[in-house]
């Protein structure tokens, strides 16, 4: 029997925690419901939840900050930025396409786990906009990191450490973080049929020029079709997206476009099917098919994606897609066991990680969610991680392979 | 001087083997790679924060990884502490010795190793200057970003100890948000590789704890940092004002109205006239502050972007804008930002404060810092980062003086004790090495700083690397 907290207030969580600590009972760390197939599976006897801490605690938008506690869903707080034309400028994916799911993300998840999408590659991770925290520890100590300003070296820097900690070095109580005007306009330069190799060329020279291309993609032939509903043009689709105001947009599409006609056929989309393009991209739409199909997750060097999956393909069926310059690779395989094969792989192109982002059960049973570390890193990990948790309650197997 | 600050007790069992300990590094590292006479010290008893001064045990300058790790491994076997060093300019005494220390500096690791331009990352050894960096990047049009004034001298291990930032910060992120990746040793001689070209590692981020650790969490030997396209153009424009506050909230008002310019300097009138005498960069005299805020990009967009921004310093009755207009006048306009220290140095002793505030509170702390300063009897000089609310008021003191010395840190633990209550931090680039050691407790409760010393101790359990810094020396966790 599964007992489930959701104590409404930061004392309320410290408590549970206190007295999970003492009992050595392990916590389950839930935010809105909506990531259940993040990291492996977490064997807990008590969940706790931080959905009744929820709430815009400040909202500066001249000073672009904004503080929430952790358990705010998601929606309210994208709602409140767009009302004064801002945004979180790491574009965090949703992942209830994918996984199926349909609860309400909370900002807390997003940061526990560090979620980014299409723009990270340039404008930085979850973490890059964290400026300040407070969470408890595996004491059931409220811990306050960071602040609200922009800089900010007074201590060890525990911001970036919990964010993409996955819950297991303490529970986000609040979070205060860093926006950015939303861009009035932007578009997309598609350059059509190319093939992989050639896609990651003309991704780096689009990163040469000084166009500020904020989104770098390529999408196979066989994925172009699934995204905005097929509106893209024949061919395996490479996109390049530009953002900031309506005439700067325009004349750096144009100065790109220039750069990479060589390459061939291009064409452009406005901003309304440049948000939807991007959107897509970032929530892997493309394979957000009701199954629970195994999904990789592959971070390499943007040259060596492509590699990877030529080098795979001469093994067995892939299907992939390509985000961040070409080193964010989304891909299917129809191999078994597959985990072991894409991992030596991983390592022979140069390095990486894959991690398993949705499987069923049995496979999720099975395979580490997480590239496993060098030992060395390992045992740092866990040291610190025993720093943070004592009692080792906070999401037991979460991060397996890890630390 | 009289020493306000102080410094772990030496370890006698340390300083009674001194001359083994010597014998024994020489034999680990290269001909000519050890200093131990009083001379060869002397340049290492301190950094830019020239107020305490120590001599170190001995000097490593090792060549490789291994060597580090050899040295690192008898340190840590026989209890011997170590200050990790990279160029010295620390401005909060990060790189200040003490007497049984072995200091490592990464000077002879200086090579480049990699200019990757396909995935826009640079791979360098610690011991690198920072300008070296965007120097081997530049021909093909790619820079690093975080752009310290000390940028000619410091190190990207320095920088990394400090997360440093600089003037072009506003736009681009400081060090942090630049390095993708280290190789590193840990205390123990362990070599581990953090991070790299691939992004979002998993697991915890320990390349976000690294940076900004100021050496107490391993000796960072190379660095993979981003690379990043240099804008079609950039320029620097300078607004004159009547008064600090309407400079200051000018400043507020460019972010407000979602501009975000490359940097946005500030200088009050001492600081303009320090400045513009040592530079001649054309600064305007008969202002009481100025803004230096670059664009970049096409022409049409810097035009753009300069027209909202003229319009909302007209706002503030803005009393003088002048607009760069050659390379030369604008190298000009940055050599005088950027010599603002050195040339602060010319006329008198200085510390440079380093708190961080929002920007909605610059102006009310710029008027006390005034106040605050002229309380006990001091000048101050404000050349700062305003677009990130990252403030320096340099306050003027006599080094020679110990009453006046004694004036200068009070009334800059003052003003960090005020940016704190204004919602900033102590520090915002410069590290609190021994500095503002003793004020964290202004920023952070014993329960924070206890976890941060606890993560601490899962990279260093007995304290031995840098470990007079940061932490306040009482209410430390027993080694
Ligand atoms: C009684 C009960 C009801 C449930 N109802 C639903 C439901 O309606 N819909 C559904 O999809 N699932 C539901 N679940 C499943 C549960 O939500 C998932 O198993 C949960 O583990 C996944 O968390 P999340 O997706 O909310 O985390 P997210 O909020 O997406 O977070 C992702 C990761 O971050 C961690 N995390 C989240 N918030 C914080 C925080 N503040 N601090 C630190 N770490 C954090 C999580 O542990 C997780 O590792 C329910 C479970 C129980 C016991
Ligand atoms: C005139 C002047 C202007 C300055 N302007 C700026 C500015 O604009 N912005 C800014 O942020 N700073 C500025 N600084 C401060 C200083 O230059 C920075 O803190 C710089 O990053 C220090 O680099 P360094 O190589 O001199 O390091 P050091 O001073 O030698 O060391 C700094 C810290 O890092 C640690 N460290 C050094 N190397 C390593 C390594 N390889 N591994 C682990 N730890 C290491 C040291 O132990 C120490 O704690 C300025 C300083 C001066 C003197």
């Amino acid at each position: 029997m599964i007992v489930h907290f959701e104590p409404p207030s930061e004392e309320g969580i410290a408590s549970v925690v206190r007295s999970a600590s003492a009992e050595r009972v392990a916590l389950s760390i839930v935010g809105g419901g909506t990531r259940t197939g993040l990291g492996n599976p977490v064997r807990a006897a008590r969940t706790l939840s931080t959905r009744r801490l929820s709430g815009i605690v400040t909202y500066n938008p001249s000073e672009m900050t904004m503080s929430a506690l952790a358990g705010t869903p998601l929606s309210e707080i994208e709602a409140a930025l767009e009302a004064k034309g801002q945004m979180l400028s790491f574009e965090p994916m949703d992942h209830r396409p994918v996984f199926g799911t349909s609860g309400e993300p909370t900002i807390g998840g997003v940061f526990a786990a560090n979620v980014s999408g299409p723009r990270r590659y340039v404008a930085g991770a979850a973490r890059d906009s964290l400026l300040g925290l407070r969470f408890i520890n595996g004491r059931g100590e409220a811990i306050k990191a960071g602040g609200r300003v922009m800089k900010n070296v007074t201590g060890l820097d525990l911001v970036k450490l919990l964010a993409g900690s996955h819950g297991t070095l303490g529970i986000l109580t609040e979070v205060t973080f860093k926006v950015l005007p939303s861009p009035p306009a932007a578009a997309t330069v598609v350059v059509s049929g190319l093939n992989d190799a050639e896609a990651a060329a003309v991704m780096a020279e689009a990163m040469a020029q000084p166009a500020e291309v904020s989104g770098a993609a390529h999408l196979p032939e066989s994925v172009r079709g699934r995204v905005i509903d097929g509106a893209l043009p024949e061919g395996a689709a490479t996109v390049l997206r530009l953002e900031g105001l309506a005439d700067s947009v325009a004349l750096r599409a144009q100065g790109l476009s220039e750069a990479i006609a060589r390459f061939g056929p291009v064409s452009q989309l406005d901003t309304a099917q440049t948000k939807r393009l991007w959107a897509d991209i970032r929530d892997v739409k493309p394979y957000a098919d009701g199954t629970t199909r195994p999904l990789w997750r592959v971070s390499v060097a943007p040259s060596a994606g492509h590699q990877l999956v030529a080098a795979l393909r001469l093994q067995t069926g892939v299907d992939a897609y390509y985000d961040w310059q070409g080193g964010l690779v989304w891909l299917r395989m129809e191999a078994d066991p597959e985990a072991e094969l894409l991992r030596r792989y991983v390592r022979a192109v140069g390095g990486g990680h894959a991690t398993l982002l949705r499987a069923g059960e049995d496979e999720r049973a099975r395979i580490p969610a997480f590239e496993p570390q060098p030992a060395a890193v390992a045992q740092l990990s866990e040291r610190l991680r025993a720093s943070f948790d004592p009692s080792r309650i906070f999401n037991p197997g979460r991060l397996a392979a890890i630390a | 001087m009289s020493e306000t600050i102080g410094f772990l007790e030496p370890r006698q069992a340390v300083l009674d083997r001194r001359l083994e300990i010597i014998a024994d590094l020489a034999d680990l590292l290269p001909e000519g790679s050890l200093i131990s006479d009083e001379r060869g010290l002397k340049p290492f008893e301190t950094d830019a924060f020239l107020a305490y001064r120590r001599i170190p045990l001995a000097v490593a300058l090792p060549e490789t990884t291994e060597q580090v790790a050899a040295v690192l491994k008898y340190c840590s076997r026989y209890g011997i502490p170590v200050v990790p060093r990279g160029a010295g300019t620390s401005l909060s005494g990060g790189a200040i010795p003490q007497e049984d220390a072995v200091v490592v500096g990464l000077s002879k690791m200086s090579r480049i190793l990699d200019i990757d331009l396909f995935n826009r990352a640079a791979t360098v050894q610690a011991g690198v200057t920072n300008l070296n960096i965007s120097e081997a990047a530049g021909a093909d049009g790619f820079f690093y970003a975080p752009d310290p004034s000390s940028q000619l001298a410091c190190t990207i291990g320095g920088n990394i100890g400090m997360n440093s930032g600089g003037a072009h910060c506003l736009k681009y992120g400081v060090t942090t948000n630049n390095l993708l990746g280290v190789k590193m040793v840990l205390f123990d001689g362990t070599v581990i590789e953090l991070g790299g070209k691939a992004l979002d590692a998993p697991g915890y981020d320990l390349v976000g704890l690294v940076c900004g650790s100021e050496g107490q969490l391993g000796i960072v030997t190379e660095a993979t940092v981003r690379l990043i396209a240099k804008p079609e153009g950039a320029r620097p424009v300078l607004f004159g004002f009547d008064s600090s506050e309407a400079a200051g909230s000018c400043v507020a008002d460019i972010i407000a109205a979602g501009i975000i310019p490359v940097a946005i300097e500030f200088m009050d009138k001492p600081a303009i006239e320090i400045c513009e005498a040592f530079a001649q960069a054309g600064y305007p005299l008969d202002v009481e502050a100025l803004l230096i805020v670059e664009v970049e990009g096409s022409e049409a967009e810097m035009e753009a972007m300069l027209r909202s921004i003229v319009e909302i310093a007209r706002r503030h009755g803005v009393k003088t804008i002048k607009e760069s207009q050659s390379a030369l006048e604008a190298a000009l306009i940055w050599k005088g930002r950027k010599s603002a220290f050195g040339a602060t140095g010319r006329i008198a002793d200085y510390i440079c404060m380093d708190g961080t505030v929002p920007l909605s509170q610059l102006s009310h702390v710029l008027r006390r810092t005034g106040e605050i300063v002229a309380g006990y009897g001091l000048r101050v000089a404000n050349v700062f980062h305003a677009g990130d609310g990252n403030m320096h008021p340099l306050i003027l003191y006599d080094i020679n003086d110990p009453e006046d010395a004694a004036r200068a840190e009070a009334a800059g633990n003052d003003i960090l004790k005020l940016c704190v209550e204004a919602g900033g931090c102590l520090t915002g680039e410069h590290g609190v090495g021994i500095e503002k050691r003793d004020l964290m407790r202004y920023q952070y409760s014993q329960a924070d700083l206890d976890q941060q010393m606890a993560a601490r101790a899962a990279f260093d359990p007995h304290w031995l690397l840098n470990p007079s810094k940061v932490f306040p020396l009482e209410g430390r966790p027993a080694a």
